[in-house]
C-alpha cells in the first residue's frame, strides 16, 4: 500500500534501529498517548528492536479505554430502550460498564450496530424512520470533527431520528492534567500523529514550556515511530525541550483548520470523568445548545450517575507509569482481558492485557 | 484513535465550496474503493491526490513532497550504513 | 474462571470464548476419550478400520456473499473438517432449519450450490432433515451437516503429532473469507474484489498423504479463530511452539489493504478453503511443490517452524524485525477506530 509499505521497509528500520543505538548515551522514559500508537508499537514487535535502556510507557491514549462507567452505564440505558438502535464503532463494544457491557446488552435484546463510520449510522437513521437512532459517540480530536460534519449533514437533512450520545474527549487537558504530576518523570513524549492532523503540532508547545518535555509528533509505521524517538533522545542528549513534527507528510504546524472550526461550531469544551484518571477540567466535548436537537442525553433524559472506580483498581497509576500491573490485586484475578475491569485491560494492548498476554511468561 | 490509511483519489463529486451538492471523494487502495466525505479537507482534492483517510472522512491532503522527502533521506541513510559495513570488512 | 450468564456472540466466533463455553460447560458433562481430542473429526475405531465423524453448523450471515453462499461454505465445510484427519469423505447429511418466510428462490439457491459443491467434491449428501421455525426466531436459514469419512491404516494426522524441527505450511492466501464476510456488513461496504475462499480440499490432502505418507504431521482447517488461534491450539496440544515469518505469509493486497482500513488482523480472520499442514522437515521442500502444482495449492508457502519450547507459545517475526507473541483470538473480530 503506496505511502504506508515503504515505511514498513526493512532496510530502512535497520540503519533507524543502528542509529537509535548511537543516539542513546542514558536511560530514557518515553510515554506514547495513543492507543493506536500502542496497537502499532505492539503489532510491529517495535519494543524487541528498542535498544537497552529505553522504556516506553503507554500513557491513557485509547479514547474508548478511559471512556467511565457512568457513561458506558448510560450508553447501555439507550440501548435498552424500546424503539432504539445504537450505532458504534468496533471498540466500544466489550467495554464494561458498572453493569456489563454491550456485548451483554445486545445479548439482551438491545439493537447494536457496528459501524465503520458516523455517517453510517446517519444511513441506519435515514433507512429506519421508525426508529431512533443514537450514535454512541467516542473519540478524540481526529474523530471529533467528522461527528460534527455528521451532525451538520443531519441538520441538513432534517432527519428527527438521529442523536449522538458524546463521550469525546480532547487530549491536550489531559496531557496537562499527567504532566502536572511531580511524580510522572518522562523524558520525552510521543505525540498522537492523527489528533496532531487536527489540532496541528502546535498545540503541543505549552507543554513543552511549561514542563521542559520533548514533544515529538509521531506516524504510525514501524519507520515513523523509530524517527520521532530518535529524535527525542537527541533532544534528550542536547538538553532541549521543544516540539518537533516527525509525521509531516500528515501533519502541518497549525493543523487542519476547517476540522477544527466545524468541532468548535458544534461542541463545546465540558469538564469529564476519565476511566481510572478521575475529573479533567475541559478534557471532554459536549454537543452545544443550539444543536441540542441531536443530542442524544437530552433526548432520553440519560442522567450519567457516578460510579466510584472498582475497589483495587490501579489503573490510574499504572497509566502513569507508576505501577506495573503486577502490583495491582485485581490483575489476573478479578481483571483479565475477557472480563477487563480498567482501561489498561479493556484495551487489548493496554500495559495490563499485554502484561496479561505477553509479559507473564 | 487514530486509525486513518492513505488512499488514492480516483475521482471526485460535488462542488468545491457548495454544500448543498453531495461532496465525496471515490478513494482506491490495492483495488478496495471508498467513497470518503470530503467535508473536513484541507484542500479540494485533485485526481491521484493521495487523502488520510479517517472513519469514512477524509482528514488531509497527504503531503507528497514531505513523503518523497522522507524515503529519500531514509535512503541516504541506509546507503550510509551499507558504505561503512563495507569500509569496515576491508 | 467467571463465565457470563448469558450467551454472547464471542461464545460462537472460534476464540477464547468459545474454548471457555467447551470446557466450562459441554466437556464436564460429555467427556469421553474421543471426545476430549477436539479434533476437527473424530476418529472412531471400527472392523472396517478408522472412521472419521464430524460435525458442524451454518448460521453466516449474509448467506449469499462474494465467492460463494452458505451452503457451499456447508458442503465444503464439513469435507475439510474429514480431510484433517487425513480421511477419504464418504457421505455427508444436511439438516436445514430454516426461518419462515424465507424465500422459496433464495432456497433454491442455496440447494443448487450444494449439489454444486458435491459434485465438485465428489461427496454426496445421503440423508437430511428440514424444519421451519416461526418468523423471529431463526435468521432465513441455519445448515447443520456431519461427514462420514474412511482414515486408511497408518495415517496418523493430529494436532498432537506436532514436533519440534517441523515446518508449517500455509495452503494459500489468508483471510479471504474473514474480510469478504465483514466487508459485507451494512455499516462498513467495501467495495473491491474481495471474494471468499471457500473450497475443498480432500484432494490436495490425499495427494500429499500419497507422496509422503509418513511425514504429515498435523493438518488444520483454520476456520473461525483464523491462523493464530489454530496454531495456538496444536502448540498447545503438542506443547511445542510454533514461529512464523510475517513476510513468509501469503495475503491478497486488496485484503490487505481492506485489513488496514478496518483496522483488522488477517491473522485471526477466518479462512475456508485453506489448510495448515505441519510435516517433516526432510519433506517440506517436495510437498511444497505438489501443493503448488494442484489448483487448492497454487500459492502455497513455508510460513513457520515447530521449536521446542516454550511450549503453547507462537511467536510472530514481524515485517519490521522485531518479534510479538500471537495469541488466540479473544471474542468477534471487530473492525476498529483505535
Amino acid at each position: 500500500m503506496k505511502y504506508v509499505s515503504e515505511f514498513r521497509d526493512k532496510k530502512f528500520i535497520d540503519p533507524l534501529v543502528d542509529e537509535l543505538r548511537k543516539t542513546i548515551d542514558r536511560p530514557l522514559r518515553i510515554m506514547e498517548v495513543c492507543g493506536t500508537h500502542t496497537m502499532a508499537i505492539f503489532r510491529h514487535g517495535l519494543r524487541s528492536l528498542m535498544p537497552e535502556g529505553l522504556e516506553l510507557i503507554s500513557g491513557p491514549g485509547c479514547p474508548v479505554c478511559v471512556t467511565s462507567s457512568a457513561h458506558i452505564d448510560g450508553f447501555i440505558e439507550v440501548a435498552s430502550r424500546e424503539g432504539v438502535r445504537v450505532a458504534i464503532f468496533g471498540d466500544l463494544f466489550r467495554v464494561p460498564g458498572s453493569r456489563g457491557s454491550l456485548t451483554k446488552a445486545q445479548s439482551m435484546g438491545a439493537q447494536v450496530e457496528v459501524v465503520y463510520s458516523p455517517m453510517d449510522a446517519l444511513t441506519l437513521a435515514e433507512k429506519n424512520p421508525q426508529q431512533e437512532t443514537v450514535f454512541l459517540s467516542v473519540g478524540f480530536e481526529t474523530t471529533i470533527p467528522l461527528v460534527a460534519a455528521t451532525i451538520l449533514e443531519a441538520g441538513r437533512r432534517q432527519l428527527a431520528n438521529f442523536t449522538v450520545f458524546s463521550a469525546h474527549k480532547t487530549m491536550p487537558p489531559a496531557l496537562d492534567a499527567l504532566l502536572g504530576d511531580p511524580e510522572l518523570r518522562l523524558d520525552g513524549l510521543l505525540c498522537p500523529g492523527h489528533v496532531s492532523t487536527i489540532i496541528g503540532a502546535a498545540a503541543y508547545e505549552p507543554l513543552a514550556a511549561n514542563y521542559h518535555l520533548s514533544c515529538v509528533v509521531a506516524g504510525f509505521e514501524p519507520v515513523d515511530v523509530l524517527q520521532a524517538v530518535i529524535m527525542l533522545a537527541r533532544q534528550a542528549r542536547n538538553g532541549r525541550a521543544e516540539v518537533e513534527n516527525a509525521y509531516g507528510r500528515a501533519v502541518s504546524w497549525q493543523g487542519n483548520l476547517r476540522a477544527q472550526q466545524l468541532m468548535h461550531d458544534v461542541f463545546e469544551p465540558i469538564d469529564c470523568q476519565w476511566r481510572g484518571l478521575g475529573t479533567i477540567p475541559a478534557s471532554g466535548m459536549a454537543i452545544r445548545e443550539s444543536f441540542s436537537r441531536f443530542d442524544a442525553e437530552k433526548r432520553f433524559g440519560i442522567r450519567l450517575t457516578e460510579t466510584p472506580e472498582p475497589k483495587g483498581c490501579l489503573c490510574g497509576q499504572i497509566l502513569k507509569g507508576r505501577k506495573n500491573p503486577a502490583d495491582c490485586p485485581l490483575f489476573a484475578g478479578r481483571c483479565t482481558p475477557l472480563s477487563p475491569v480498567g482501561p489498561c485491560m479493556v484495551s487489548s494492548e493496554g500495559t495490563c492485557a499485554a502484561h496479561y498476554r505477553y509479559g507473564r511468561a | 484513535m487514530c486509525l486513518a490509511v492513505p488512499m488514492r483519489v480516483i475521482a471526485v463529486k460535488g462542488v468545491e465550496n457548495d454544500f448543498t451538492t453531495l461532496q465525496l471523494g471515490v478513494v482506491e487502495a490495492q483495488g478496495i474503493k471508498k467513497e470518503v466525505r470530503l467535508d473536513l479537507v484541507d484542500r479540494w482534492p485533485q485526481i491521484g491526490d493521495y487523502l488520510i483517510i479517517h472513519a469514512g472522512f477524509a482528514i488531509h491532503t497527504l503531503d507528497a513532497v514531505e513523503a518523497e522527502t522522507n524515503l529519500r533521506l531514509l535512503q541516504e541513510l541506509a546507503d550510509n550504513m551499507q558504505a561503512a559495513a563495507r569500509e569496515e570488512k576491508q | 474462571m467467571k463465565m457470563t450468564e448469558t450467551i454472547l456472540l464471542d461464545h460462537g466466533s472460534g476464540g477464547r470464548a468459545s474454548q471457555e463455553l467447551i470446557k466450562n460447560i459441554f466437556l464436564p458433562q460429555l467427556t469421553n476419550p474421543v471426545l476430549d481430542c477436539l479434533e476437527d473429526s473424530a476418529l472412531v475405531d471400527t472392523a472396517a478400520g478408522q472412521l472419521a465423524f464430524t460435525t458442524d453448523s451454518y448460521v453466516v450471515d449474509p448467506i449469499f456473499f462474494p465467492g460463494g453462499d452458505i451452503g457451499e461454505l456447508a458442503i465444503n465445510g464439513t469435507i475439510n473438517d474429514l480431510a484433517m484427519r487425513g480421511a477419504k469423505p464418504l457421505c455427508l447429511s444436511l439438516g436445514l432449519i430454516l426461518e419462515e418466510g424465507f424465500a422459496l428462490e433464495d432456497l433454491k439457491r442455496v440447494i443448487l450450490s450444494i449439489q454444486g459443491a458435491c459434485r465438485q467434491a465428489d461427496v454426496p449428501v445421503v440423508t437430511g432433515d428440514t424444519k421451519v421455525v416461526p418468523k423471529g426466531k431463526g435468521d432465513k436459514i441455519f445448515i447443520n451437516t456431519s461427514g462420514i469419512g474412511l482414515v486408511e491404516r497408518g495415517i496418523h494426522i493430529s494436532a498432537k503429532n506436532a514436533r519440534p524441527g517441523d515446518v508449517v505450511i500455509l495452503s494459500g492466501s489468508m483471510g479471504d473469507h474473514g474480510i469478504t464476510i465483514l466487508g459485507q456488513r451494512a455499516g462498513i461496504s467495501l467495495q473491491g474484489s474481495l471474494r471468499s475462499d471457500t473450497m475443498a480440499l480432500h484432494r490436495l490432502v490425499q495427494q500429499m498423504l500419497a507422496a509422503a505418507p509418513g511425514a504429515v504431521h498435523t493438518l488444520r482447517d483454520p476456520t473461525r479463530g483464523g491462523v493464530a488461534t489454530s496454531l495456538n491450539e496444536i502448540a498447545e496440544a503438542a506443547q511445542v511452539a510454533v514461529e512464523l515469518d510475517e513476510t513468509a505469509i501469503p495475503v491478497k493486497p486488496e485484503v490487505a489493504a481492506a485489513c488496514e482500513i478496518l483496522g483488522m488482523d488477517p491473522l485471526y480472520l477466518a479462512n475456508e478453503g485453506k489448510c495448515l499442514a505441519l510435516v517433516a522437515r526432510e519433506h517440506a521442500a517436495s510437498l511444497l511443490a505438489l501443493m503448488r502444482s494442484l489448483p487448492e495449492g497454487a500459492e502455497a508457502a513455508i510460513i513457520g517452524r515447530v521449536n521446542e519450547g516454550p511450549a503453547g507459545r507462537v511467536v510472530l517475526k514481524t515485517r519490521a524485525g522485531g518479534s510479538r507473541i500471537v495469541t488466540s483470538l479473544t471474542g468477534e473480530p471487530l473492525p476498529r477506530i483505535c
